[in-house]
């Protein structure tokens, strides 16, 4: 490998860091305007309830993407192996164990009634 | 190439960057089990939703604008803790870290005042955890992730004080990447806090 001059090791940091600060200025632009929608939906009450949920659940899982795209720097590709497939498995297991509780307890409610 | 979650330092970086490797990804498997806790939380909040035993609702005890300005002050700190590990990265300047760290924990502590008196005001009408399923589902989930912030204002104040007594060493360094994880990682809780917990039932 040749050694860069110091010159262009000092420039390509400098591009480097300016592209590591516009990364986290765009994760914290897109969730600010996913907030604003969030908060908006509910608090000006311009849909049905239906809507709104929908919405919500939508704004939510966009802004968690963006804060892990942005924020905590997490990539589909290039990323090292083990943490991606570590995210996956807790969400499989998040999906099995919230998703079977709620569905369990609103059908045993559901047969009390 | 990303190798571990959170920002990630460079070569120059060394002994820090090698040694990230294997602790930032330690602390994101205790994320993610985190991640578990909470979402365990959250499925018994919703399973509780209409187990108000005739006592207070989310309407009665519940106050969107507060809400809106802790989600905002949450959302600011995430960037500037971000900003902070950048200075760490790039700028090397104490002062600098210092200014980032302060804001961190200024907007932290503006977001748990917030937070107390929203738990205060809640007291005041009824809502303790003892009266229904669903106050003690919203008591176990929501200061939970209250005191995974104060405990992350703590951890700041440590870091701090060791950049004071010991500079920016690679033990610092260390511990203002995986800080870092934590706070953008209680941001994200917090998404889920105001969606299903606050909005969900107002909406």
């Amino acid at each position: 490998m040749t050694r860069e001059a110091p010159e262009d090791e000092a420039g390509a940091r400098a591009a480097d860091a300016a592209h590591e600060r516009r990364s986290y200025m765009k994760g914290f632009l897109v969730s600010l305007v996913l907030t604003l929608i969030t908060f908006g939906v509910v608090a000006f009450d311009i849909a049905d309830r239906i809507t709104v949920l929908v919405t919500l659940g939508l704004t939510a899982l966009l802004q968690i993407a963006a804060q892990f795209r942005w924020f905590l720097h997490i990539r589909l590709r290039g990323q090292a192996r083990d943490d991606l497939q570590l995210i996956l498995f807790t969400a499989l297991i998040l999906g099995l164990m919230g998703g079977g509780t709620i569905f369990i307890l609103a059908n045993l409610d559901a047969r009390m009634h | 190439m990303s190798r571990h979650p959170g920002l990630n330092l460079d070569a120059s970086h060394a002994p820090a960057h090698d040694q990230a490797v294997t602790l930032v990804f330690g602390f994101w498997v205790f994320m993610m089990s985190d991640v578990i806790v909470f979402g365990l939380l959250f499925a018994t909040y919703v399973a509780m939703s209409d187990a108000l035993a005739g006592g207070p609702g989310p309407h009665d005890l519940f106050e969107l604008r507060t809400v809106f300005i802790e989600t905002l002050l949450l959302l600011i700190s995430s960037l500037t803790i971000g900003m902070a590990s950048l200075s760490m990265k790039h700028e090397r300047d104490d002062a600098r870290l210092f200014i980032w760290l302060g804001l961190t924990f200024g907007l932290g502590l503006a977001f748990l005042s917030y937070e107390l008196h929203d738990f205060a005001s809640m007291v005041e009408k009824g809502g303790v955890p003892s009266r229904s399923g669903w106050l003690s589902a919203f008591w176990a989930l929501v200061p939970l992730h209250a005191l995974h912030v104060s405990a992350a204002m703590l951890w700041l104040v440590v870091i701090a004080v060791q950049v004071l007594i010991f500079g920016q060493d690679s033990e610092v360094k260390l511990g203002l990447l995986r800080l870092t994880v934590l706070w953008h990682f209680l941001d994200i809780v917090w998404i889920g806090i105001f969606t299903i917990v606050y909005l969900g039932e107002l909406g």
